[in-house]
């Protein structure tokens, strides 16, 4: 056991995962030599050599492109795009491909792959290292879409990724790279080694895929949220004084509805948090399955507190994030709903 | 051009004729067969640049095999490449009238471009992976792939291999190393050169093949394909089929002025072969050279095969909108079953009533596969794939919510 950041720990999945098999390989843009521009995959190329762990040319369509081939070859290829905002270009390669490849051949050739991708805002990133893309993925059948808040279970999420037999969207919020982030901005970060979360052992372990975590028990009222937003949720929850169950979702495809019902039954209210854009974002999928599922139990409308529908902007970066001001306000309008 | 009137011209290409004009290949230049010199394999990129501007050409008029790139075939070889092209071309008219008799929705045909596939798979070895696109079924017909099962997989029946779930010609088989088909082009482009990096990585013997048509060369994945098979010095053939139509656009539009598609290769410093399509011996011959290349881990090679495509897109496509009806007749690089039925007659080893005999069997052995696969049904009769199947095989393993998606469509 050992105290990591979230950047220490998704270096050591990738660490334990190449150790144990050898069709495992790490590229991308900057990957390779200099360890990454986040320094997620430093010292991979030094201990397991060039042919495992290597810099790409400037394309992710290439990037992903090759892993598929790579993936049909035999090899489970664990590939790096520099920033969601820039995954656009290799939009077809996931979506066409990698995702239909299992299905449109009756299981001939598979496509064991992972994307991983840092996301979301909250850093001053402007409209190109702030997005929040996991919609674009949740709706595309064949794929799973995976987003780790804390740096143990970004590495037994991404252990288990590698390990999955189908091709993984690992969305890495970079905002949580460092430390959790509650959206207070104006006061100073805690660092992992300061949060039990930051605890995560050595070797080789699995975060299953498709199971929810319950970060905050509570009976009145069930948040619904992943990647930072859930520390938002948590510090709005206190901040209000509000019994509510935070759940973390860490994998959005597929879903635990399960653990979500659950909770929903037992508080009878819901709240959605997310940094994406609100209009078709995955909170419309999470509102509609409350909704399908526990109609009866619902007490009050569904909320979504999320980022407005506008390209992610530079200066207003506090007006755009859904800080624990706004996300509280939802949870005492929900409450007196 | 600069306008003589100081205002700037929009310029869009054109082909030479459109329906109603004469067919004219007068521009297109044609070299002599047997001039092209055959370089050594590890041949510096730099020093053949030549072959990319040029064509390969084994069969001359008198069919007569002539040059340095002749003489990579035997007889019996021979024979059998041109039993492969028969059938495919058999097969191509059979599934043809299938498509217009509703037993299948869609068809898209060979017609012309049957030596490339058919000749280019025997330079293979067992292992090596193609990743082709919708017109290069003769490397399964050459490859020994069940025509029975290409044509359950046309009919989508109970005994497609895919399940129903693909649109017809959209075949794919690991053990006969045919990656499987997307109707998204150029994608298995840059995929063709991952598998092939693999390969290399694992420090393996086999070799990856890429396939695309002129017209889906404009797609970027094109030059993601050319700038990573070049990085790696990935063991990898890249090969362009210049059939010169990309549906109804002539492929002057995709060409962007460049000489020539192999001439793309050399921007990358990958060497670049031009070839004559409808060539039999010569496809044949090249192919044996990229392979040969790659095998020998010196690199990636650029193949452009110049050829025609005689018949329409596709079953859904009528190309006397858009090109002369008899344009066919005058490409210049004639038809690939006749050159080499020629070939094997002037050589003696065939002749007019052996072809004839032969054709009668082909045909014999194609409706015998369609006799065998209509059993397993046709697309709007008989046996058909089931709807449980439907929900199977987009995860390993079933996710929650297609069980509950698969419960209420009552399968």
């Amino acid at each position: 056991m050992s105290r990591m950041t979230m950047i220490e720990a998704i270096r050591s999945a990738m660490d334990v995962s190449m150790a144990r098999d050898d069709n495992v390989v790490v590229f991308g843009e900057d990957v390779g030599y200099f360890g990454g521009v986040f320094r997620c995959t430093q010292g991979l190329q030094q201990k397991y050599g060039k042919s495992r762990c290597f810099d790409t040319p400037i394309s992710e369509l290439g990037i992903v492109g090759a892993a598929i081939g790579m993936a049909a070859y035999g090899l489970r290829p664990c590939v790096e795009v520099q920033f969601a905002d820039y995954v656009y270009p290799a939009y077809d390669q996931i979506v066409s491909e990698a995702a239909r490849l299992r299905y449109r051949s009756n299981g001939e050739f598979t496509c064991p792959i992972v994307v991983r991708m840092p996301t979301g805002g909250g850093i001053f990133g402007g409209q190109t290292h702030s997005q929040s893309p996991e919609a674009l993925f949740t709706h595309v059948s064949g794929l799973k879409v995976v987003v780790p808040s804390n740096p143990v279970d970004a590495k037994g999420l991404l252990i288990s990724s590698i390990e999955d037999p189908d091709p993984v969207i690992f969305l890495e919020p970079k905002r949580l790279y460092n430390g959790p982030f509650d959206g207070h901005h104006d006061r100073p970060v805690t660092p992992w080694s300061k949060h039990e979360l930051g605890d995560v052992p050595d070797g080789h372990f699995n975060i299953a895929l498709g199971k929810a975590a319950i970060r905050r028990e509570g009976g009145d009222v069930t948040v619904l949220a992943y990647g930072t937003m859930v520390y938002v949720a948590q510090a709005a929850c206190e901040e209000k004084g509000i019994d509510a169950e935070v759940i973390d979702l860490r994998t959005l495809l597929p879903l635990d509805l399960e653990t979500i019902v659950a909770s929903v039954k037992k508080t009878g209210r819901c709240v959605i948090v997310h940094e994406a854009t609100l209009t078709s974002g995955f909170g419309a999928e999470l509102a509609a399955l409350v909704q399908e599922h526990c109609f009866y139990h619902l007490q009050a409308p569904i909320a979504r507190v999320t980022g407005w529908d506008t390209p992610y902007p530079h200066a207003q970066e506090w007006d755009y994030f859904p800080g624990p001001a706004r996300v509280g306000r939802a949870l005492q309008d929900v409450m007196e709903g | 051009m600069a306008g003589g009137d100081g205002v700037l011209k929009f310029h869009v290409p054109e082909p030479e004729v459109r329906p109603g004009g004469t067919p004219d290949f007068s521009n297109v230049p044609i070299p002599k067969a047997g001039s092209v010199p055959r370089p050594p394999v590890d041949v510096d990129p730099r020093q053949i640049r030549d072959l990319a501007y040029s064509i390969i050409r084994v069969l001359n008029r008198d069919g007569e095999a002539v040059g340095e790139w002749a003489g990579t075939l035997t007889d019996e070889e021979l024979a059998e490449g041109l039993k492969h092209m028969m059938t495919l071309r058999a097969f191509d008219t059979r599934m043809l009238t299938a498509q217009r008799q509703g037993k299948t929705s869609f068809y898209m045909q060979h017609m012309g471009e049957e030596a490339v596939s058919c000749a280019f798979r025997r330079a293979l070895a067992p292992g090596d992976m193609n990743f082709p696109t919708y017109r290069q079924a003769g490397l399964l017909i050459a490859g020994g792939y069940p025509m029975v099962d290409m044509m359950n997989q046309i009919y989508s029946n109970e005994a497609d291999p895919l399940k129903g779930r693909q649109l017809p010609v959209m075949y794919a088989s690991k053990e006969h190393g045919f990656f499987s088909i997307s109707g998204n082009l150029t994608t298995q482009f840059p995929q063709a050169v991952g598998w092939a990096m693999a390969s290399a990585i694992k420090n393996d013997t086999r070799i990856a093949v890429g396939w695309v048509g002129d017209g889906a060369t404009a797609e970027s994945d094109f030059h993601a394909a050319l700038v990573f098979a070049s990085t790696y010095r990935a063991p990898v053939i890249l090969n362009i089929v210049n059939n010169q139509w990309a549906i109804s656009t002539f492929q002057g539009i995709a060409r962007g002025g460049s000489g020539t598609f192999a001439a793309r290769g050399l921007g990358f410093g990958i060497p670049a072969l031009r070839v004559d399509g409808n060539d039999y011996l010569a496809v044949h011959a090249v192919a044996k050279w990229a392979v040969e290349r790659a095998r020998r881990n010196l690199g990636p090679t650029l193949v452009e095969y110049v050829t025609y495509r005689v018949g329409a897109h596709s079953t859904s496509d009528d190309p006397s909108a858009y090109r002369p009806k008899t344009e066919s007749d005058a490409w210049p690089l004639g038809d690939p079953v006749i050159r080499l039925k020629n070939h094997l007659i002037a050589r003696g080893l065939w002749s007019e009533e052996r072809h004839k005999q032969a054709e009668a069997e082909v045909l014999d052995t194609v409706i015998a596969a369609q006799k065998e696969a209509e059993k397993h049904g046709t697309l709007h009769s008989g046996g058909k794939p089931s709807t449980r199947d439907m929900f199977e095989g987009v995860y390993e393993t079933m996710p929650p919510h297609l069980r509950r998606q698969r419960q209420q469509a009552g399968v």
